[in-house]
């Protein structure tokens, strides 16, 4: 086992940021390189600022460092200037522990959460030393796997991983580790047998023993041909977070990360049921850790690590069933004090939801308060990730805003109601206002507002009407505090996979440019609204690879070969790469990206299973063009999304009481809307027709 | 306007950056040892006002890649703390290669070390030319009646005289791969840092590799002193001559 430290040190003093590759963080294994051990390499496909804090790896970093017959280190991908230089003098990747080179462990783990980041996996692996595509490998090579939200489409890196592995992977992880310790005592076993032995273990799919047709331009067909592997791959759900308190240690960085703070996970899935959203999707059913296991990782891991600011994670956590007096308890224990009991008033409103998990705050407005705590671990900051509003009262803002706080971001995702029925996200305006008024009247000056453009059937007023929503936050900010400002991000809309909008074809990026064009004119002259976007191009792209198949791989290929790294940096993306790998691959955007997807096509993640039964999908598809919303059923009566039913595992909760206000919260009749007739663009699909033909001819 | 008058305890803290953490920024180091003080639950003052910050001032800025057996930072308490566990108890909480070396309790109204630093020692290795050459350099160097140096910041480039800088220098002898040097640099009035007296020797291709502080100075009472002294006796040779 080597290491790459005297080649690499020299070159360090050349780059930027060079803390980025030294390790040496608090919580960091110091579990030393033998050979003994089955050993894995966890990556984060991107900078060390982005991929320290994620927590998925740290969890399964600590939990395959605990086992006596393994060991885990980390690396992220070089910036790239350290990449030319590596390249230049023959450094290979290496982790940041004890700078192994990449090939000498036995397997490279990717997480995989943003399809953008692709063609830096591809990039990882080869400067690993190890072939990009799997038919190239032989058993000197590492294994090379992924997980992550990503793996519920894999199709486009399926010449490029051995393994996919779906859900969570606590349990997983070991059972893998298990195989490997088997599998590297028998060096007369194929690749393929190795490979073979993982198909086996429930959660992992092999990309490589699967075949595909195609029926002209559309997918045919996944399937295995022989008895080795699955029909059809289940994800792994751990049933109960109480029995996965990890991290223990969470990685506290020498150097500026983003998310630099405590992150303690409070729940895991999510019930709100918005159409738009897979995280929701595909993690259900809702687990959440129990309140005093909260309290207890966050005040030991704030004693340990020295931050004086923790979130509290999930996809929505103001819905944590108990939240208000954990985050008191987390309070009171901060100052010493530790009163314990309820004192959260009820008037809290609903429940709250958010933008995926650890959506990141910004800097906020701290309060003018002399912050000496003495007994406590001094004045602690919680934050939550966006929440949803009809969650966020007066309650909870009174006790977030006791010590330095957070920027507030709330996602409403949608300017009208109407859109909002359609995206099941049933909040009205109101609701909106109220948690507005409760974040300035407790004397937050800013508060940033998540929109998505592009949703179905929206119209140009459904889009205007986000600006009418900041123009009136802000007017509510301008009774508290003449310096209220209103920040509207908004994000193009990409279908997903395993979501009721994945038969919806995305919007081009010129409409998705010109419903931005309209909000940046009807902000323009509102003070106190400030709008930021995502660039379209960009979405374009993701909208390419997410609902890909196996087709899209050379084209990921290509646009790495090309220079294409870094493409979820706006200073390296580029547009026309892909364009161009697509054109040379003849593949048509307009068919993987913009076009409506009918009911009984082939979807390249039919053989993968979140758990939700794909007529309940398509049902809500419906639904959602009748405009119908559908209840959280954390609190009311099944609806058989097959989640729960399919795993035998019910939703596990905190506190047997509902936040405040019930389950959606709003009381509002919902339930019998005005009719309002929805059609998807005829014109749209005639184009769709008309490209079929071309494709076929 | 703040409450009643509290007390107020300030200390001077001596720490070396030595190792893989020399790589971390500046602003990294403060942010260690905020992390650092709080595991340790030192009762630290902060600052009054919009956004309360953790009441630590740092002296000279160290650059990234250079190493230090003489770092400084002031911090201000609310209580006063027993000092003599301070040190290790630190060195305890901080990564590997951030060590404090001691502390000592600061009277009311001594001088900031920004206005206190004079000027700083330093060992430098150079790669890229042999000792007689820069033996060579460094001759002409000194002997040089002014020495122009261009700088940019922010895109205004001003051109300064550093010659009054170089205090002392001097070649110690061949390294493993370079030739290592001892500067003593001023900090003021005219400041001169180790990257940029390495580009002033004006021997092409010179590079730097290792870099390392031994010393901050202080002027008090006419005497060349440091502003918290090592308790290590080993730590360099100047110590002497500054007692």
């Amino acid at each position: 086992m080597t290491s790459v430290w005297p080649v690499l040190e020299p070159l360090l003093p050349k780059v930027q940021k060079p803390a980025r590759y030294i390790g040496g963080e608090d919580g960091a294994k110091a579990k030393l390189p033998d050979p003994s051990l089955v050993s894995w390499c966890f990556i984060y496909p991107d900078t060390y600022e982005i991929g320290l804090p994620n927590q998925g790896l740290q969890i399964l970093y600590e939990i395959v460092n605990e086992r006596p017959d393994a060991r885990a280190d980390r690396s992220y991908a070089p910036w790239v200037d350290l990449e030319a230089l590596m390249r230049e003098h023959g450094v290979p990747l290496f982790s940041v522990e004890h700078h192994t080179p990449g090939h000498e462990f036995d397997v490279l783990a990717f997480n995989l959460s943003a399809e953008l980041t692709y063609t830096n996996l591809l990039n990882c692996v080869d400067l690993a030393g190890v072939p990009v595509r799997t038919a190239d490998r032989d058993r000197s090579h590492p294994l090379v796997m992924a997980g992550g939200h990503c793996t519920y489409n894999p199709e486009p890196l399926a010449d490029f991983l051995d393994a996919v592995v779906l859900g969570d992977g606590e349990e997983v992880v070991g059972e893998i580790t298990d195989v490997l310790a088997e599998v590297r005592n028998d060096p007369n076993l194929s690749r393929t047998e190795v490979l073979e032995r993982l198909a086996g273990v429930e959660g992992v799919y092999v990309p490589s023993l699967y075949d595909v047709t195609y029926d002209g331009p559309r997918l045919g067909s996944i399937a295995a041909p022989g008895p080795v592997a699955p029909d059809e791959i289940p994800k792994r759900t751990v049933a109960d977070l109480a029995d996965w308190p990890y991290p223990k240690e969470q990685l506290v960085p020498l150097t500026e990360v983003v998310h630099d703070r405590l992150n303690v996970e409070v729940f895991r899935g999510c019930t709100r049921g918005c159409r738009f959203c897979q995280a929701g999707m595909i993690t259900r059913p809702v687990r959440e850790r129990p309140a005093d296991q909260v309290r207890t990782m966050v005040a030991e891991g704030l004693r340990r690590t020295g931050y004086d600011e923790v979130t509290l994670t999930s996809l929505s956590t103001a819905d944590f069933s108990d939240i208000e007096s954990v985050v008191t308890g987390i309070m009171d224990d901060a100052e010493g004090g530790g009163r314990g009991t309820d004192d959260a008033e009820g008037g809290g409103r609903g429940t709250g939801d958010a933008e995926g998990g650890g959506a990141g705050d910004a800097e906020g407005d701290p309060a003018a308060e002399d912050g000496t705590g003495d007994a406590g671990c001094g004045p602690v900051s919680v934050s939550l990730p966006s929440l949803r509003v009809d969650a966020f009262g007066v309650g909870i803002a009174a006790q977030l805003q006791r010590a330095r706080r957070s920027g507030l971001t709330f996602a409403p995702e949608a300017g009208s109601w109407r859109m909002r029925r359609i995206i099941n996200k049933l909040i009205q305006e109101e609701d909106l206002y109220q948690a507005v008024e409760a974040a300035f009247s407790e004397g937050w000056i800013r508060v940033k507002l998540y929109f998505l453009t592009g949703l179905p059937s929206e119209t140009d007023e459904d889009t205007l009407a986000i600006a009418e929503l900041a123009k009136n936050c802000v007017s509510i900010g301008r009774r508290h505090t003449s310096r209220a400002s209103v920040t509207v991000s908004v994000g193009g809309f990409v279908p997903k996979p395993f979501t009721p909008f994945q038969w919806f074809g995305q919007n081009t990026s010129e409409e998705l440019q010109r419903k931005i064009n309209l909000l940046r004119d009807a902000t323009r002259k509102m003070k106190g609204v400030q709008l930021k976007w995502h660039d379209p191009k960009a979405t374009l792209v993701e909208g390419i690879v997410t609902r890909g198949d196996r087709r899209i791989g050379p084209v990921i290929e290509q646009v790495w070969r090309n220079g294409g790294t870094f493409q979820e940096w706006s200073e390296h993306f580029n547009l026309d790469l892909w364009v161009e790998a697509m054109a040379d691959h003849g593949l048509s955007v307009d068919d993987f990206v913009y076009r409506h997807r009918t009911e009984d096509e082939c979807l390249p993640w039919d053989h993968l299973s979140a758990g939700l039964h794909k007529d309940f999908l398509w049902q809500d598809w419906q639904d959602a063009l009748a405009e119908q919303g559908l209840e959280d059923c954390r609190w009311t009566p099944c609806y058989d999304c097959g989640a729960c039913t399919g795993y035998g595992i019910e939703h596990v909760v905190a506190s047997a009481t509902p936040p405040a206000g019930g389950s959606q919260g709003t009381g509002q009749e919902w339930r019998n809307p005005p009719p309002v007739s929805v059609e998807l663009s005829s014109r749209r699909n005639k184009q769709n027709r008309e490209s079929d033909l071309e494709v076929a001819q | 306007m703040s409450g009643p008058q509290r007390e107020r305890y300030q200390l001077r803290i001596r720490f070396t950056e030595v190792g893989k953490v020399r790589f971390a920024s500046h602003r990294d180091v403060a942010r260690l040892f905020e992390r650092a003080m709080r595991k340790l639950r030192l009762p630290v003052a902060y600052s009054e006002g919009f956004s309360p910050r953790p009441k630590l001032s740092f002296g000279l800025a160290l650059s990234v890649a250079h190493e230090s057996d003489a770092e400084y930072l002031d911090v201000e308490l609310t209580e006063r703390p027993d000092i003599d566990g301070l040190p290790r108890a630190l060195t305890a909480v901080l990564p590997d290669g951030l060590d404090v070396v001691a502390v000592t309790e600061l009277g009311p109204g001594t001088e900031s070390l920004q206005q206190a630093i004079t000027s700083c020692t330093w060992r430098i290795e150079v790669l890229g030319a042999s000792p007689a050459d820069v033996t060579a350099a460094v001759a002409e160097t000194l002997a040089a009646a002014e020495l122009p140096l261009e700088r940019s910041r922010k895109g205004k480039t001003t051109i300064a005289d550093v010659r009054p800088a170089i205090l002392e220098l001097e070649v110690l002898g061949p390294t493993g791969t370079g030739v290592e040097l001892a500067a003593h640099l001023a900090t003021k009035p005219v400041s001169l840092r180790p990257s940029e007296l390495v580009e002033v020797l004006g021997i092409d291709g010179l590079e730097e590799a290792r870099v390392r502080r031994t010393h901050q100075w202080m002027i008090i009472d006419g005497v060349r002193s440091e502003p918290v002294r090592s308790p290590d006796p080993s730590m360099g040779h100047e110590l002497k001559r500054a007692s």
